[in-house]
């Protein structure tokens, strides 16, 4: 596995950054398409989509070339499906355009477009049968009787369903109705295949060869494929290029290896595969101080002193019988067997808790020592202004901001003044029941560094803080945000004249 | 047998409405069929049905009722299958308070609705007869068409409209293509509801029309008033079963069974 040295940490500022780039990444193994090389088929140019009052695209740009195998990848709700329908024109834009092969289509009906959808639930018409399925749309493009039966033949001999024409789709299994569904929207030759999590009704053997066959489909077909999944695993296996997106962002476009390799985030390095995610120091160009203690790495151009998210990979990690040139010792505190390899947590001497994955297994309570190569460290940039957040003078002692109100330190200003909250590093405590802190939330992330986590907690207004605690909470608990009064400094947004 | 041992099987439980069944249902109409054969001093025979085949005013009733049924059930679609569209189509909550504001007339007694309509004619000094009727009829099954289709329609899963857009299809067209073939068995129960009533109605054509048109319900009720022409009205009755039959029997192989399940 080898890691691009140069990628500028401008690139992996944000997510924002990487979506106005035009991934810059070669094309899949297929000839056809090279003629086009240059060409966007689609071009999606910063669309925003609210539901209510709920936003779930927000800001996004995606340019695909002709022919690629396109993968958008995120958790559920993180608005991929959405995306999806916006570019069949099955959902509509608030803000923003999409353009398909130079021309404008956002506000064009679905029927007018040269896209065609596998729906998750196929949506295949309990009325027709296998043949009038896949002839439904070529009937209403008035093609001839015998040109509708020649296609019907050849995708039917595509999906591998010979002679299946006059079957009752009901009483199809699951995979041959996810074949018919293909098949019938590939039989009207789109430009663009658009699949909404076609496999994930199937069973992990039929998930697996139906995965082949759509890489397959792919080349013999020559079209783009715009694929949808939260199954990371099969995004790395299908795709030319992934798009992960969260909370409607787009977090990172690039190849799989890219983007297993070079996660720019936390959140796409914990969502792709298995990570070890710390946080470290950038000391110095080629230098990261982590789990207190300095290593080489490859990465620069980070401030001296500034205060990153370090990813390892768990296969990166060298474990082996305790030795005195070991970089870290530590203890190992499992070890499972994986199929192809051990699976073990190590918690090292300074108490971090490592995962590693080896061939070679070490049972539980053998000392070890640890290695990682400089280029297995993963430098990220962490996320700018974290726990600041805009809030507003209550009175001489308290403030309010996430939708509550806070006691704080007293300022002299006046009450209703505008201020920027900036939360210290020091503890904000999370409480079981939302009226025992100031104010409410939910938490809606969790990275594990190694000695404790980190939790992304959504306020009730929206506005989002970081909590650094030792407990143990869930995705989706509701909790109340309790912040110290000396923890909280308050500064003015703008000067009073 | 001990009783809990008795009332723990749940095929006994059917035995009341076993009882029910062959007091009310089955022996009326072996009643109905013994007297349809007999003459009026219990003799077998066949006149009765000749009589009607041959006699003008009964077959013509006959004949005019299935008429206004097929009328009564055109204009319920016409009417129904539109409104049941609309009302599938808008929110749900609109949409639940709209449906029961057209089934608000079922709650009343329909020769009440019929007298009523009868009074409105008369204020809007509209002569009775045929329209009123037809009127009248549309009037009181409306509802009965409209249910069954408003229900199918909103069970309808909406991606299969998507799909017929995605796959090139116009608003219109996935409405013909889609949305009309899904929505039949709704229409046949309705048609069921519809049509077979009105067949056999009377009182309500009497009413409505000041007895000068008349139905076949009327011609039975008539006939089964008098204890000499009581032989007749039972062949009226079992003519009138056998083509209901013939009917539910040929809708209902279209109609998906857990449409017809419905009525």
């Amino acid at each position: 596995m080898s890691v691009k040295p140069n990628s500028t940490p401008a690139e992996s500022l944000s997510g924002k950054d990487c979506t106005q780039r035009p991934p810059d990444i070669p094309l899949g193994g297929n000839n056809i398409i090279n003629e086009d090389l240059g060409t966007y088929i689609i071009e999606i140019d910063h669309i925003s989509k609210w539901f209510g009052d709920k936003q779930v695209l927000d800001d996004v740009s995606l340019f695909v070339k002709k022919g690629e195998f396109v993968t958008i990848l995120g958790p559920s709700g993180c608005g991929k499906t959405t995306l999806l329908r916006i570019l069949a024109g099955l959902t509509m834009t608030d803000k923003g355009s999409v353009r398909m092969n130079g021309r404008d289509i956002t506000e064009i009906p679905p029927h007018k477009r040269p896209t065609n959808t596998v729906f998750q639930r196929y949506a295949l018409f309990p009325h027709l049968n296998v043949y009038d399925n896949i002839a439904f749309g070529l009937k209403l493009k008035k093609t001839p009787q015998e040109e509708i039966e020649k296609q019907v033949r050849r995708v039917l001999k595509i999906v591998g369903l010979t002679d299946y024409e006059e079957r009752d789709v009901e009483s199809l299994s699951g995979g041959q109705q996810q074949r018919v569904a293909i098949a019938r929207a590939i039989v009207n030759k789109p430009q663009v295949l658009l699949l909404d999590e076609p496999l994930a009704a199937l069973d992990l053997k039929m998930r697996q060869d139906m995965q082949m066959e759509l890489k397959q489909m792919h080349k013999q077909l020559g079209i783009t494929f715009i694929y949808v999944t939260h199954d990371q695993e099969e995004a790395l296996t299908l795709s030319d290029t992934i798009v992960v997106m969260n909370k409607g962002k787009v977090q990172q476009i690039g190849t799989p290896t890219d983007i297993y390799n070079e996660p720019v985030n936390p959140f796409v390095a914990d969502f792709i595969g298995d990570s070890n995610i710390l946080n470290g120091i950038m000391k110095s160009d080629f230098h990261v101080q982590t789990m207190y203690q300095d290593f080489e790495c490859v990465d620069k151009g980070f401030a001296p002193d500034e205060r990153v998210d370090v990813v390892i990979r768990p296969e990166d990690i060298y474990i082996m019988q305790r030795n005195d040139s070991a970089q870290i010792k530590g203890v190992v505190q499992s070890c499972i067997f994986k199929g192809v390899h051990y699976e073990m947590a190590v918690l090292t001497e300074k108490g971090y808790e490592l995962l590693i994955q080896d061939y070679n297994a070490f049972e539980a309570g053998s000392e070890v020592s640890l290695i990682i190569k400089p280029n297995d460290f993963h430098v990220m940039h962490k996320e700018q202004n974290i726990n600041v957040l805009k809030g507003v003078v209550e009175n001489s002692n308290h403030v309010s901001f996430l939708g509550g109100s806070f006691e704080c330190l007293p300022h002299g200003l006046e009450t209703g003044t505008e201020v920027s909250v900036r939360l210290t590093d020091r503890k904000i405590e999370l409480m079981d029941y939302t009226d025992e802190g100031g104010a409410a939330g939910c938490v809606s992330f969790i990275l594990y560094k190694g000695n404790h986590y980190q939790l992304t907690v959504t306020a009730d207004n929206g506005d989002e803080i970081q909590v650094y605690t030792n407990e143990v909470w869930d995705d989706g608990d509701i909790v109340g945000i309790r912040i110290l009064p000396e923890d909280i400094i308050i500064t003015p947004l703008k000067e009073k004249e | 047998m001990k009783s809990p041992v008795f009332l723990m099987k749940r095929s006994n439980w059917a035995i009341p409405y076993a009882l029910f069944l062959a007091l009310f249902v089955v022996i009326p109409l072996f009643l109905i069929a013994v007297y349809a054969f007999r003459n009026t001093s219990g003799g077998f025979t066949l006149a009765n049905f000749t009589k009607f085949f041959t006699q003008s005013e009964a077959l013509n009733t006959f004949i005019y009722s299935i008429g206004i049924a097929l009328v009564t059930t055109g204009v319920c679609i016409l009417v129904g299958y539109p409104a049941a569209y609309i009302l599938s189509n808008s929110e749900l909550t609109k949409g639940r308070a709209l449906v029961i504001l057209f089934i608000l007339p079922m709650w009343i007694n329909i020769l009440m609705r019929s007298l009523a309509t009868v009074a409105l004619f008369d204020f809007m000094h509209i002569k009775l007869g045929e329209g009123a009727l037809i009127f009248g009829l549309s009037y009181d099954f409306l509802p009965f068409m409209i249910y069954p289709i408003y229900n199918t329609i909103l069970k309808i899963d909406k991606s299969y409209l998507e799909a017929a857009r995605d796959l090139g299809a116009t608003r219109f067209q996935s409405f013909t293509h889609v949305i009309l073939p899904l929505s039949v068995p709704g229409i046949v129960s309705g048609i069921l509801m519809v049509f077979l009533p009105t067949i056999s109605t009377f009182a309500i054509s009497e009413i409505l029309t000041l007895n000068t048109k008349r139905l076949f319900g009327s011609i039975i009720q008539d006939n089964m008033m008098m204890s000499d022409t009581m032989n007749y009205g039972a062949a009226l009755s079992l003519v009138m079963l056998v083509i209901i039959g013939i009917t539910t029997v040929l809708t209902g192989d279209k109609g998906s069974s857990d449409q017809t399940a419905l009525i």
